[in-house]
């Protein structure tokens, strides 16, 4: 049996052609993915083992994080030589770091935001020391302010070097630095495409932490002194809640890190190969119909001259097997090559990405095949067991068999059930919430979309029935092409079922995407009233000096900060926003429940209705709060505010909260203007502030865009993942129209002998393509409009904001790409269909 | 051996062209190159009469269906020249082929070839809906007369018998009032009794709606239907036979036969 499977494959090779393309394009994205991520994970991870090669022990400060509002736990210099003294320590390194941005000679950010890092070169007391973490290659250590080294990736990107003048920022103003030297770094950010700025420590103490303080202590071990044993004797001299972690320890957990951040990549593009790779399955079970069909003669033959049902059966699946091996190896070899491509289409696009051998795992090796193999065999059991029914009569029989209608009763029914307790599912899910609400609507989501593919041969013909009217004017071709395409409606509703994926998914995170970027935008421009609001690009606190710059403007009217600092109150970590409580009214409208902004100042605090509610305070409620540098004071609430997501939490005057702060820095900071907002005054607020790349002036259309900005991005992202689903749906398109062309090559052979001439042909095998596709697409976008508001519902009841938002144009795009894959898939087809053999097409056999 | 009936192959063109409804003269026909190379149609000259039923026969590859598909534009010429009416073949381009066929060639194939997505008055009209032509309802209610399908016009294929779907594919042929009908072995599926019913039809067809029908055949019964019947073998016209009787044709077979074993 295995040798007439064998010569079967060989004999359909073009037949399975399409079968082997989507096979093979689904395991290419799984392979694809899988060295993609095993590749990156193994490059980071051996770049931060090298960063940690000069770390045997760190110290670092205990606290800090939500429960523990961060005190004065940063290491004093003391401690540094406490530890020097420690004996096996070789040598005790202090070190400060933050965010410090870099401009490049045009005056633009160089790298990412979240990876342009800035640290201290400790050079020691007499500054003749050497930093052990990095290797100076050029020049000298920084000494004093005004001084800097530059990793030597970055000056070689910028062009700088020992010698010249570079514009920074740390935390807002603009600062003017000499380079002086250029270092070597195994610094795992500055591998991943970020930059590092090193300060004499005493500078870079001042810019990230306070002078005297050290942010992580890294000691090295003498000779013979392993990194435990330093660690225990280290111990010994240190604070109580001073935490301590050898150089391995770390790498293993950053290791950990990066494999954990891998494998939520890896995850998410799996999920894309996965709806890929089910699509799929529509073509392969599709394809073995149809070869099914066309051999029941033979395969009766087989079971008359005494082959079991079973052999039957395992013939066809054994069939299945050659394909999906050669397809799972053609699809993992192409994988590979897209995950080498993958690497650097990322570095063209700017995110640098670590270098490193090629990653083929053999976990990779095998799961691609392993999914090659199981998708096809899987797609291929049921017309397998089809093949076994073929009665052994069968083969005496002339005229092979056409697909009966028969069964097509009990599976409406199930589809109806189906399509019926799912479409229910999300409805009801809709209406109670998204906590409790999420898990019934995806399930009803999955039940609705296979209960709608159970349907669709039923719909295939009253959708189809619709476009009669615009066929029509294509003559006997649009007609024939209706007929065409409804003749087989479980082979048209598989074809169409496989395009409806796709687009039911893409339709459906359009539509979410659309209405949740408009509700954001409402959000974030609604209750501001300020013209400006000035802020980091990476985010992270601006200085002080910004808004005493800008407050210096002429044209500035009112300003605010937006301060943050923990806080706790009844125990319980707080966050406290501080405001500049007169100029507020100005800036910001919010709807007052209680109270009102006047009262706002001294130990009077306003609350968002929310952390109102959770702490059972009113207007004229007094509480006590401990600040961040541990001091108690009390707070009277004035007044209760409506909040949203960007405006909430208790806000107090500046004045109360900053001599409480560590360092006094804002999230963003509120500017209304005289004139209000023009690109005059946008362009003379920038210049005030030093015409700096790390900080963004935004108005209201700004802020608006950047969101679309966001939005359109991800969606753009998603499109491309999902573009994987829609090629394979071409494929199966392809197939079908391959598969009927040649099953009705009489037909087409005798339309041809009574007078239809090669366009007409074409054209019928167009339109029916048109027609199949369209079907699918109508059923796509319908769904994923359904699944959009529904999911939308959910999403309401968590983003106040929130409205449905039917993206038309959009809608609109993908129809129209519907219909172009119609186009597309029947080129192929159409010809062969065009340039068949009048005389062999009817001859009878 | 030679019967009464016969007369030599080059006397099947000496007719005036204007009694011819389709003609060929040397025809020739050619299959593959070099080694392969295969002489379906050696020199062919025939005249198919205006209003007659001509039957062509001749053994398993003699080149009937060669001559046949050569003759109506659905197989391209050697050399030579084939006319429907006045129109010369080999000098036409693909679309005006496509076009002569549809409007002035009626088709009969042995498998019955119905569309089984149109219903039967569908496929009758399909030659006529392709042209964008308007149907001559008296035209056609006759033709559906003549071949006995009234009342399973709206019946599809699959509904009917063998015998009635090739009544419908010869109401297909008739119906555009071709200026000729050619039939690839129409009786060649069908059981003796629909078989009869069918050449019929075409006898009728020709008698009583002065239709020219030209068919390929084996069968001596299906060519004593006809009015003359022309002999191929080897690629030739061998013998002209008029009036033929199954006796006959069966007759000047078996000739052929014996001399195909003798030589």
């Amino acid at each position: 049996m295995f040798r007439t499977a064998l010569r079967n494959v060989l004999a359909h090779k073009a037949r399975l052609l399409m079968t082997t393309l989507a096979v093979m394009l689904g395991v290419a994205f799984v392979a694809g993915t899988l060295v993609f991520t095993s590749t990156l994970s193994d490059a980071y991870a051996k770049g931060s083992a090298k960063g940690f090669e000069g770390v045997d022990v760190a110290v670092r400060p205990g606290g800090g994080d939500e429960d523990e509002p961060r005190g004065p736990s940063d290491l004093p210099h003391e401690l540094l030589d406490r530890l020097d003294r420690v004996p096996g320590v070789e040598s005790a390194t202090g070190v400060v770091s933050g965010f410090a941005a870099l401009a490049d000679k045009d005056g633009g950010l160089v790298g990412e935001g979240w990876s342009t890092q800035g640290g201290n070169y400790d050079a020691g007391p007499d500054g003749k020391k050497e930093d052990p973490r990095h290797d100076l290659r050029d020049g000298r250590a920084p000494l004093r302010s005004g001084e800097i080294a530059l990793d030597s990736k970055t000056a070689e990107r910028t062009g700088f070097g020992v010698g010249d003048t570079v514009r920074m920022s740390v935390n807002g103003p603009i600062r003017e630095e000499k380079v002086v030297g250029v270092f070597d770094t195994d610094d795992g950010g500055v591998a991943a495409g970020g930059t590092l700025v090193l300060f004499d420590t005493a500078t870079a103490q001042e810019l990230f932490s306070q002078p005297g303080r050290y942010s992580e202590i890294v000691l090295t071990a003498e000779d013979g002194v392993s990194q435990r044993e330093l660690e225990k004797r280290v111990r010994d001299v240190l604070p109580a809640k001073t935490l301590t972690s050898t150089g391995d320890e770390m790498a293993d957990e950053q290791a950990r890190m990066i494999e954990q951040g891998m494998s939520g990549m890896r995850t998410g593009l799996l999920v894309f190969a996965g709806i890929a790779l089910f699509v799929g399955v529509f073509i392969i079970a599709n394809t073995f119909t149809m070869l099914v069909a066309q051999r029941t003669k033979e395969l009766a033959l087989l079971r008359a001259v005494g082959a079991s049902r079973r052999q039957v059966t395992r013939s066809v699946l054994v069939e299945a097997l050659v394909v999906g091996v050669v397809a799972a190896l053609i699809g993992l070899l192409a994988g590979i090559g897209i995950g080498a491509g993958m690497r650097s289409l990322m570095g063209s696009v700017g995110a640098t990405v670590p270098d490193g051998p090629l990653v083929v795992a053999p976990s990779t090796v095998l799961a691609s095949l392993v999914v090659g193999v199981a998708v096809t065999m899987v797609a291929a059991w049921l017309p397998a067991r089809r093949a076994a029914k073929v009665p052994p009569v069968a083969a005496m029989g002339g005229v092979h068999a056409p697909a009966t209608p028969r069964g097509l009763l009990v599976r409406n029914t199930i589809g109806a059930l189906l399509a019926g307790s799912g479409a229910a599912l999300v409805l009801y899910a809709s209406g109670i919430g998204m906590e409790d609400g999420k898990l019934p609507m995806s399930a009803g989501a999955g039940l609705l979309v296979i209960g709608v593919f159970v349907l669709t041969p039923l719909l295939s013909r009253p959708v189809i029935a619709v476009a009669a009217p615009v066929l029509r004017v294509f003559g006997t071709s649009g007609k024939l092409a209706r007929l065409n395409a409804v003749r087989n409606p479980r082979r048209t509703a598989a074809t169409a079922a496989a395009l409806m994926i796709g687009l039911t998914l893409i339709t459906g995170m359009t539509v979410i995407a659309t209405s949740v970027q408009k509700s954001i935008d409402k959000l974030a421009t609604a209750a501001i009233e300020a013209d400006y609001t000035v802020s980091m690009a990476n985010f992270l606190p601006l200085s002080a000096e910004v808004e005493q710059t800008l407050a210096k403007e002429e044209s500035v009217t009112a300003l605010s900060p937006l301060r943050n600092s923990p806080s706790r109150i009844d125990g319980e970590y707080e966050p406290l926003t501080g405001v500049d409580g007169k100029a507020l009214d100005d800036l910001l409208e919010l709807d007052f429940v209680q109270g009102s902004f006047a009262g706002l100042g001294g130990e009077n605090v306003i609350v968002d209705t929310a952390t109102a509610k959770e702490h059972g305070w009113k207007a004229g409620s007094s509480f006590d709060v401990v600040y961040e540098d541990g001091e108690r004071g009390e707070l009277t609430v004035s007044g209760v505010y409506e909040g949203n997501e960007m405006i909430r939490g208790i806000m107090l005057d500046t004045a109360t909260l900053d001599p409480h702060l560590e360092q006094v820095t804002s999230m963003q900071v509120m500017v209304k203007t005289a004139d209000g907002a023009s690109d005059a005054t946008k362009s003379s607020l920038q210049k005030a502030l030093g015409d700096n790349p790390a900080i963004l002036v935004q108005d209201k259309k700004d802020l608006s865009e950047s969101i679309a900005q966001m939005f359109t991005m991800m969606l753009n992202m998603l499109y491309g993942l999902l573009a994987m689903a829609v090629i394979v749906a071409v494929l199966g398109v392809v197939n079908t129209l391959a598969m009927s062309v040649f099953e009705r090559s009489q037909e087409i052979g005798m339309l041809r002998a009574i007078g239809l001439d090669r366009h007409g042909v074409k054209r019928m095998v167009r339109l029916e393509s048109l027609v199949i596709s369209l079907f699918g697409g109508v059923l796509g976008i319908g769904l994923g409009v359904f699944f959009g508001w529904a999911a939308g519902e959910l999403i309401s009841g968590s983003l106040a904001t929130y409205e449905l938002v039917l993206p038309w144009s959009r809608m609109g795009v993908f129809l129209a790409l519907a219909a172009l894959v119609g186009v597309l898939a029947a080129l192929w087809p159409a010809r062969r269909a065009a340039r068949l053999n009048m005389l062999e097409a009817i001859k009878t056999e | 051996m030679t019967t009464s009936t016969h007369s030599d192959a080059p006397s099947a063109t000496s007719a005036s062209p204007g009694v011819a409804a389709a003609r060929a003269r040397d025809l020739t026909k050619v299959y593959g190159q070099g080694e392969t190379r295969v002489v379906a149609l050696d020199s062919v000259s025939v005249e198919f009469h205006r209003g007659r039923f001509t039957a062509i026969m001749g053994p398993s590859g003699s080149g009937k269906s060669t001559l046949m598909h050569c003759m109506a534009g659905l197989d391209s010429i050697s050399s030579g020249s084939a006319w429907i009416g006045d129109t010369e073949l080999s000098s036409l381009k693909e679309k005006k082929l496509t076009r002569l066929r549809r409007d002035k060639i009626g088709f009969i194939f042995q498998a019955f070839n119905l569309l089984p997505t149109l219903n039967a008055l569908e496929n009758i009209t399909l030659p006529l809906d392709i042209a964008g032509r308007k149907v001559d309802k008296d035209w056609l209610e006759r033709v559906v007369e003549t071949v006995g399908l009234s009342g399973r016009l709206k019946h599809r294929p699959n509904q009917l018998s063998g015998g009635q779907q090739q009544r419908v594919a010869v109401a297909r042929a008739l119906v555009s009032r071709p200026d000729i009908v050619f039939g690839d072995e129409p009786t060649g599926n069908l059981d003796s009794r629909s078989g009869a019913e069918v050449l019929g039809f075409l006898r009728n067809s020709v008698r009583e709606l002065g239709q020219t029908v030209v068919m390929v055949t084996h069968d001596p019964v299906a060519a004593s239907y006809a009015d003359r019947v022309v002999f191929l073998a080897d690629g030739r016209i061998v013998d002209d036979m008029t009036d033929p009787t199954a006796e006959s044709v069966l007759d000047r077979m078996k000739a052929f036969d014996a001399r195909g074993r003798t030589s």
